[in-house]
């Protein structure tokens, strides 16, 4: 028993991570006959609290209650993970990118998000501003505008084999290789690391 | 087949990835399944450390193999299933026949992928990681989230106007 808990308290492996995540396709397909798609509840939450009388918000949110539940249903996994299944060893970051992040400010590499990004302490300051609040728009943006994120897209989008969720997925990619490579360095001089 | 005029997000509507097909509403006790399956998806996501905006950081910078597996085997995994349901014809537990709807080009896929990549390599986090950050108890990401459920509200309104 207590070999079977540390299997799981240990980070698992992507091996174990992906087909598990691979496997939510089917599940909800066969549950339910829905499209796994998470991005979409940041719309629903918009249709049902104030849709303002947008076209692009005025449908029937309530049909769409079990993507918000999905969404209910991955925090308080993650809660459950983190509080009773959690690695009792610091997270093993590759060194190379560690020297890259140390080069960039980043001094705490003991938990999954450095605190000294990630803290309430910088809500009210400039990186707050850059990382939550600019960063988290462009999240739900883009995301609408592309008309899905990493889980409609580039999993129910191209297991399903359709192209545009692949041409939206390389688009994911450019603009993620763009930030770290090109514009993070010169942002997060600019808000004072 | 959906009615249009009964205003749902139906198999027509280009924004929308995740469409509910199941013809039937569901209620209470039927929804719970969605709930628990929730659940144990974001203790994958906290498990294998794909909330971690390290590990974003690593798969940006070339510097470590694991989120490109964890998606590549995620997506396989997918095509094969996909595959099983439509060749063997599996019905849905309601004993509906599955729809997957298909995906129309547009603009949007390149100019929100683009905008997307940048705040996703920005906060390392995508939609569903950014609900499994704030369960696993950093909270201030309840300000990005609310920051992307701005961001989608915005979309919306000048959805009409932008190029599509």
């Amino acid at each position: 028993m207590n070999q079977v808990m540390d299997l799981i308290t240990q980070p698992w492996p992507w091996y174990v991570a992906g087909p598990l995540i691979g496997l939510t396709v089917p599940a909800l397909l066969i549950l339910g006959n829905k499209t796994f798609g998470i991005s979409s509840s940041l719309r629903h939450v918009c249709a049902a609290c104030m849709p303002a009388d947008i076209p692009f918000f005025k449908y029937n949110w309530k049909k769409e209650i079990w993507n918000l539940l999905f969404v209910l249903g991955v925090l308080i996994g993650g809660f459950i993970a983190t509080n009773f299944l959690a690695n009792p060893e610091t997270i093993v970051i590759s060194e190379a990118t560690q020297n890259d992040l140390k080069a960039l400010g980043v001094t705490d590499f003991t938990s999954l998000l450095p605190s000294d990004i990630f803290s309430w302490e910088n809500l009210f300051t400039a990186k707050g501003l850059l990382f939550f609040v600019i960063g988290g728009f462009m999240v739900g943006f883009g995301t609408r505008y592309a008309g899905g994120c990493t889980s409609g897209h580039a999993i129910m989008g191209i297991s399903s084999l359709q192209w545009p969720s692949l041409l939206a997925t390389t688009f994911f990619m450019i603009g993620g290789f763009l930030m770290t490579h090109v514009l993070l360095e010169p942002l997060m001089k600019l808000v004072g690391f | 087949m959906l009615v249009a005029d009964k205003k749902e997000i139906n198999v027509q509507d280009p924004h929308c990835v995740a469409p509910n097909l199941k013809q039937e509403g569901e209620h209470g006790a039927q929804l719970i399944k969605y709930l628990i399956l929730g659940i144990l998806f974001g203790i994958v996501f906290v498990k294998a450390e794909i909330i971690s905006w390290f590990r974003i950081q690593e798969m940006f910078r070339l510097q470590s193999f694991h989120m490109y597996g964890v998606i590549g085997s995620a997506i396989i995994t997918g095509i094969i299933s996909i595959q099983l349901i439509k060749r063997l014809n599996i019905k849905s537990i309601h004993g509906e026949k599955i729809n997957i709807p298909k995906k129309e080009f547009r603009k949007g896929q390149i100019i929100g992928g683009f905008i997307f990549g940048l705040g996703w390599a920005m906060t390392g986090a995508c939609p569903g990681p950014l609900f499994a950050q704030i369960g696993s108890g950093f909270t201030v990401i309840v300000v990005t989230l609310l920051s992307a459920i701005a961001g989608t509200w915005v979309y919306g309104k000048f959805a009409k106007k932008l190029p599509n």
